[in-house]
């Protein structure tokens, strides 16, 4: 255990689950690099700003390298070539690059995320459809290995260096901590998106104009209202769009079109009562949520932030939820087995707890990545509170299955609560990953409360109990 | 680990022929709980016993552990995490109710049975207490008793044993906070077990089922002490404040 590091009890965004652990703050590569070629007892794993749902940044009894230390930001290149440090966050990524043209190749639905973190999840945004996950913008990165030994790695190396690239995109952290990365950005005239916004009355309407028309546009997401029941159940709100150009902004808007500062309005959202988070309740919020939005507008200006992230506009609303916490559940059902994607909505709809946030969207190609998630297919995110309870739980569960059968899965970085059994399923590539992470880490050095509770290296698999085969 | 629902992966019985552990680890079991491991006296015996938590979904071990050496309770904790690693759920279940008559008549005996109450509590509570620092999470779950609250004739020698295993867990909670680790205390009232099965029905009789599901409602609360039936707290509260002339005919029915 390296010397300076304070205990501290962690949580994930969803607040469930706490456990305590060694957090160390590095500064840079070197003493990652250090604090990872000691002997570490309880293993160890990189933190970045703490945007997991679950515990995939936590190591109880363990060390945390809390990687925000390492915010190196290079100069961009005029190709839109950058190297920033793995603690650097999206945010400040993309203050620097809008006001040089550019913009983040993929950005999930926060800025508030590391490099290292959306490497290590191989995060996935509005545009995957077409623009793939964020590891194809990896142009290389350098991972502090257990033993301190710290690996330069691109996509095209060959054979071992690609194997361990591609295995620490999606690698949730388990095969080293990522301390620079050198990124493509894409180009972006202005702060400004030009944005469509469509409703759709239920679910297959949804679903069809999602099918027809999301490859005319570059990015895509539909909220949908999964509280109402019957012949609306399903009806949602389409917004698709692109970066504007200068010659879509009016006049006035032209001197500032690459100012972007955005700011949480909000500092935190007291937490709203366990019982006002009804199905009620849910349903009247649905309701103002889906007239509030136009049935059909076109070409409207929105901001970066307005866009891409509603809800960072608030600085923690996850504080609403109170002291229980929430969670997501989010899946992908490959393309063909749309049936089940709708068994699935029905399901929730009908389901135990109302779910209170719901986002649907369409992923295109994989990445080579064997723990990547987004496959081809449709993913469903589903915020609900963290309801302890058998029923709940079992539900879940269900849930869960039907995805596995479907020859979907589950992402990882939002997950707090899946079963270990469905881990091989849902990942068919496990053991190919495995095998790459113990070539890294020969004597268990990595690990996370995620992986004890999922077994995904071979070591925490086994103390699970786990045959590997099994299911 | 526990998952962000409380379903804990692995579940650690002090006492593995306690009827309501037994109960409360199938609980665990059905909630997914899939390593549980019984310390008891006879682990052939255990294993034989432990069908419904196989059944529930567990592998189920057992390791010899005996209460009445206080000091080789220490060694079977740690063996026990050694063997199987960690445990998010300790529940910490042996006891003697004893006879009370007999106790006076054999002094021997109620120091014996003393130890094994207080003495091995104390041991095998900071073996689990340390492990459970280690490890950054888990909850003991300690068996006390209503006994504890208030010294009455017919059960003193237990009663001040529970009492002290009371406070012990109490100041053990205090000294875990922060770790990620904690400690419940349960003060079931009269349950029916084979523990009091040659007693007469106490008021308030509650059955095995009754307190596992207090155990599981404050697993999931977070409670510091808890219950069973949740209203002997009120109760209790005015019982302690009763001169001992009213508590002492209150006491012989």
């Amino acid at each position: 255990m390296p010397e300076f590091t304070q205990t501290e009890q962690l949580t994930g965004w969803g607040r469930t689950a706490p456990t305590v652990a060694h957090v160390a703050r590095p500064f840079t590569a070197r003493q990652v690099s250090e604090a990872l070629a000691e002997p570490l007892p309880r293993g160890a794993i990189a933190r970045g700003l703490g945007r997991a749902y679950g515990d995939a940044a936590q190591n109880a009894g363990g060390l945390v390298l809390d990687c925000t230390g390492l915010d190196a930001l290079g100069e961009i290149s005029v190709d839109g070539i950058v190297t920033v440090g793995g603690g650097l966050s999206l945010d400040v990524l993309a203050r620097a690059a809008i006001a040089t043209g550019w913009f983040l190749p993929v950005t999930p639905g926060t800025r508030h995320i590391t490099v290292g973190g959306a490497i290590a999840s191989d995060v996935h945004g509005k545009n995957h459809h077409v623009d793939g996950s964020f590891s194809r913008y990896v142009r290389s990165l350098r991972l502090a290995l257990p033993g301190g030994e710290v690996r330069e790695l691109a996509s095209n190396d060959s054979a071992e260096e690609g194997a361990l690239f591609w295995a620490t995109t999606g690698g949730m952290g388990l095969t080293g901590t990522v301390v620079e990365a050198t990124l493509q950005l894409t180009p972006a005239e202005t702060r400004f998106m030009l944005v469509d916004t469509d409703r759709a009355q239920n679910l297959d309407e949804l679903m069809t104009m999602m099918s027809i028309g999301d490859d005319r546009y570059r990015y895509t997401v539909a909220w949908v209202d999964m509280v109402t029941r019957g012949r609306s159940m399903g009806r949602g709100v389409l917004t698709r769009g692109d970066h504007a150009p200068f010659a879509a902004i009016p006049e006035r808007k032209l001197g500032g079109a690459r100012e972007y500062a955005p700011r949480a309005l909000i500092p935190a959202v007291p937490p709203i009562p366990a019982p006002l988070i009804s199905r009620l309740n849910m349903r009247a919020f649905n309701e103002l949520w889906f007239r509030k939005a136009p049935a059909h507008r076109v070409d409207e200006i929105q901001s970066i932030e307005a866009f891409f992230y509603p809800l960072d506009g608030i600085d923690r609303w996850n504080t609403a939820y109170g002291s229980r916490g929430f969670l997501q559940w989010q899946c992908v059902i490959p393309f063909g087995a749309e049936e089940r994607l709708r068994a699935i909505i029905e399901a929730i709809v009908e389901g135990p707890v109302p779910a209170t946030l719901v986002v649907l969207k369409r992923f295109g190609a994989a990445s080579e990545g064997p723990l990547s998630f987004p496959i081809p297919g449709w993913t469903l995110a589903v915020d609900f509170p963290a309801v302890k309870s058998e029923q709940f739980a079992t539900f879940l569960d269900a849930l869960d299955l039907e995805v596995a059968d479907a020859g979907g899965r589950l992402y990882l970085a939002k997950d707090s609560r899946m079963r270990a059994e469905l881990m091989p399923v849902m990942y068919p590539r496990l053991d190919e990953w495995r095998a790459v992470q113990a070539s890294i880490d020969p004597h268990d050095q990595l690990t996370s409360d995620l992986d004890r509770r999922l077994g995904i290296t071979s070591r925490s698999a086994r103390a699970l109990g786990l045959r590997q085969e099994s299911v | 680990m526990t998952d962000a629902l409380g379903r804990p992966n692995s579940v650690l019985v002090l006492g593995g022929t306690s009827d309501i552990a037994l109960a409360t680890a199938k609980r665990l079991a059905e909630r997914g709980a899939r390593t549980i491991a019984l310390l008891g006296r006879h682990p052939d015996a255990m294993l034989a016993a432990a069908g419904p938590l196989r059944e529930a979904g567990a592998t189920v071990h057992a390791l010899p552990f005996d209460a009445s050496d206080p000091v080789g309770c220490v060694a079977a904790v740690e063996e026990a995490f050694r063997t199987y690693g960690d445990f998010d759920v300790v529940l910490l279940a042996f006891g003697i109710l004893g006879d009370q008559q007999r106790y006076e008549a054999d002094p021997e005996a109620a120091a014996r049975d003393s130890v094994v109450n207080f003495a091995a509590t104390v041991g095998s509570g900071l073996a689990v207490a340390r492990r459970l620092r280690a490890q950054g999470q888990g909850t003991l779950v300690v068996l006390s008793s209503v006994a504890g609250q208030r010294p009455r004739r017919e059960l003193y020698v237990y009663g001040a044993a529970k009492s002290g295993v009371d406070a012990f867990s109490i100041g053990l909670n205090e000294a875990l906070r922060g770790s990620g680790a904690r400690v419940m205390v349960v003060r079931p009232g009269y349950v029916q077990t084979k523990m009091t099965a040659h007693l007469p029905l106490g008021p308030m009789a509650q059955t095995i089922d009754d307190v596992a599901d207090g155990i599981m409602r404050g697993l999931d609360s977070g409670a510091a002490v808890v219950w069973c039936p949740p209203k002997l707290r009120l109760f209790f509260a005015v019982l302690r404040l009763l001169p001992q002339f009213v508590f002492r005919r209150l006491g012989s029915r």
